[in-house]
């Protein structure tokens, strides 16, 4: 627990990475396909490709919250506005919420969209057909189910689960306090939410069983599951902090494992989509890789805290590019040495 | 940390004149920016690209204090504009009419991101002078705006008479005695009367005497008349202090719970208590024991915190050559050691408390206790 940086043995990467200027918060990050987009605190969306940058003036205030597929990134801003934007720069308005902010947007594996503003939760299938439910305060965080039309959303008292084609009404999870984020844990079997109270909060989704996630000295707003859906790495201390979900009970009465460990706070994670690595980033600027057989560490990007916290990670699909960002408008990526 | 976005937080009971002062502060040439924070979206006609439309989502926090409540949308609009830094230098939230402002000031003290992003700057409260005294018959809430205030701006001042004035004001004064008070027509007061007070700004809780028996020439009025003649030489040390020892006029609990809204004469100014509402001061002629003051203080907030709404103090902790300063939201609070005692400077320890159904002699004699 007293490592300043990582240790001397540790390997950098440093000298693999690309670093540019975006000049304002970057919201979120992906690839599409080889270009890298990269969604900013000013309304713009850059998809960079190479040292070809080009800019879009998206909204009109802040991107305030994104998501991704393969083949788009879809943005929703403080001016009301959910675009859908290609790396070809092609441009979709999916919704206009007048006078309202976007607060959370997620996509299925179907091809299923949803997003929040304020109280109201809409959900669209690829068809176009869509769905509107008030939840019983603002909703922040939205998440599919992996398998079928199901829609989870947190809001204050817990989350509920909603079949937008059903006429049942949606299904509380409870437990006091304001819920944030939410996310499935990939089979399925497990709700997750990210509270208010520095905590987490799990619902066993067959039995309802509560499981308390605590011990975190910071909010815990960065989720992402193992490629293998067996952990569940969090941010919020100064450590990834990973919980264990392979068993039938998931983390109830478990240690969580801790990796990355350093004086200073994780703001993002992402986990490789392939193996078992996840790439943590850091309050002052620092970005890792750590394996998380060993706990070794791989250098990405050294600590500098005058560029900001990491406030964004991505991986390409292959597991071979990272880009990053950070609250004050540094970005860049990471292209992964073939293997030796 | 100095980087931090100042908060202004406007509150006042309905028709008092807070969007008047909104649209003044927003439309006056001043070269700051701001991002408003308004529950009445489309009220305000200014062509502001920072307005916010909240809806205000109290809720608890789970830390096991009863009264500790914040509001939800003011955490995540307060970090969504966070991605939107350096486009504007302060937040203005406007509350409703009908709202208590301790949740919002304690959404800056409970929520660790909020607070290190943005720091409150003071509480301004818009009082209608001509109904206010009806309202704090009436409306609980107006009473507490009132109380909670760091200013207060008495509007309509033209559609009363002098005497009439003279009552609310005195009315005002007895709930809150140390709110910096301006009378205005039409909110017309400059900027630096509301904005950049740092009110709760530890550094800056130089002066906690309560001004209320300041002569009547002295008010800070101001209208669209005389424009912006405003003296900030008034602002310290009027007259004679309230309730020290040795200045004893009748200002006990048994006093205070008698009568509702009891006037007495003192000097010629009508001087009033309210039934419920009170301000309590207690001063030490010396230092205190910090392995006395500190559990008393804290003892006091978490078993009366429900019913104290502002607490504030400065302390002269035994062999500190630092001054000890703190304030507090019912049971939230927040002290820290402050500049040195300066050379000459009478090291003595004062604290106050605006609360309901306050036992004056109780939080006296518990304070006293507390002399080194």
């Amino acid at each position: 627990m007293s490592a300043d940086a990582p240790s001397p043995e540790s390997v950098s990467l440093t000298e693999h990475v690309t670093s540019f200027a975006l000049a304002a918060h970057v919201t979120g990050t992906c690839f599409l396909g080889e270009t890298a987009g990269f969604a900013l605190g000013d309304g713009r969306v850059v998809l960079r490709l190479g040292e070809e940058a080009r800019e879009i003036a998206a909204h009109a205030g802040a991107v305030q919250v994104f998501t991704h597929d393969a083949k788009a990134l879809y943005t929703g801003g403080d001016d009301g506005r959910l675009l859908r934007i290609e790396a070809s720069g092609d441009i979709e308005t999916i919704a206009h919420e007048k006078g309202k902010w976007i607060d959370a947007v997620a996509l299925s594996p179907t091809g299923a969209l949803a997003w929040s503003a304020g109280r109201s939760v809409k959900a669209r299938e690829k068809s176009g057909a869509m769905k509107e439910i008030t939840a019983p305060s603002s909703v922040r965080g939205l998440a599919f189910a992996p398998k079928g039309y199901r829609l989870g959303f947190a809001h204050n008292g817990g989350a509920s689960l909603w079949f937008p084609n059903a006429s049942s009404p949606p299904e509380l999870f409870d437990w006091k306090g304001s819920h944030l984020d939410v996310t499935f844990s990939p089979d399925g079997r497990f709700l997750v939410t990210s509270m208010q109270e520095n905590a987490l909060h799990g619902w066993k989704l067959a039995d309802k069983k509560h499981m308390r996630m605590t011990g975190y000295p910071a909010k815990s707003r960065s989720l992402s599951w193992t490629h293998d859906g067996k952990w569940l790495a969090t941010s919020g201390a100064e450590a990834c902090i990973l919980w264990p979900f392979a068993d039938k009970d998931g983390p109830m009465g478990k240690a969580p494992r801790e990796c990355g460990v350093r004086r200073a706070r994780v703001t993002a994670v992402a986990c490789h989509p392939k193996a078992p690595v996840t790439a943590i980033g850091y309050d002052d600027g620092c970005v890792l890789m750590c394996r998380l057989s060993d706990g070794a560490e791989l250098l990405v990007r050294r600590a500098s805290s005058f560029t900001g916290a990491i406030s964004a990670l991505g991986w390409n699909d292959a597991g071979a590019r990272l880009a990053f960002g950070t609250a004050e408008g540094a970005a860049g990526w990471l292209d992964l040495p073939p293997l030796r | 940390m100095s980087d931090k976005i100042p908060v202004t937080v406007l509150t006042g009971y309905l028709g008092a004149g807070k969007t008047t002062l909104l649209n003044r502060i927003l439309t006056e040439e001043h070269g700051r920016k701001f991002a408003v924070i308004v529950n009445e979206f489309g009220e305000i006609g200014i062509d502001n690209e920072l307005v916010v439309g909240a809806d205000e989502e109290i809720f608890e926090m789970n830390n096991g204090c009863i009264c500790c409540t914040v509001r939800g949308d003011l955490i995540r609009i307060v970090e969504g504009l966070m991605k939107r830094k350096g486009k504007f230098d302060a937040i203005i939230v406007e509350t409703t009419g009908l709202a208590d402002p301790a949740p919002v000031a304690q959404t800056f003290f409970v929520d660790a991101d909020v607070g290190a992003a943005a720091k409150l700057d003071a509480v301004v409260t818009v009082a209608d002078a001509r109904w206010l005294l009806d309202r704090l018959k009436d409306a609980p809430e107006a009473k507490n705006q009132i109380a909670f205030a760091d200013v207060i701006l008495l509007n309509k001042t033209d559609l009363v008479t002098k005497e009439q004035l003279e009552e609310v004001e005195a009315r005002i004064r007895g709930l809150n005695p140390y709110a910096k008070l301006h009378r205005t027509q039409k909110c017309a007061v400059p900027l630096d009367a509301v904005l950049g007070r740092e009110a709760f700004d530890l550094e800056r809780i130089l002066e906690i005497e309560p001004a209320f028996l300041e002569d009547g020439g002295h008010h800070h009025e101001h209208d669209e008349a005389h424009g912006h003649g405003h003296d900030h030489a008034h602002e310290h040390d009027h007259g004679h202090h309230h309730d020290q020892e040795g200045h004893d006029h009748a200002h006990d609990a048994k006093d205070a719970a008698s009568a509702s809204a009891k006037a007495h004469s003192h000097g010629g100014l009508k001087h009033y208590h309210d039934e419920e509402m009170q301000s309590v001061s207690a001063r030490i002629e010396g230092e205190v024991d910090p392995e006395k003051f500190m559990p008393w203080i804290n003892e006091l907030t978490q078993t009366r915190g429900v019913d104290i709404l502002r607490s504030k103090g400065i302390l002269a902790f035994k062999d500190e050559p630092k001054r000890f300063v703190f304030q507090g939201v019912h049971m939230i609070l927040d002290g820290d050691l402050q500049r040195p005692w300066q050379e000459g400077e009478k090291r003595e320890s004062k604290i106050v408390f605006i609360g309901r159904h306050l036992d004056e002699a109780a939080i006296r004699a518990g304070f006293l206790a507390c002399a080194a």
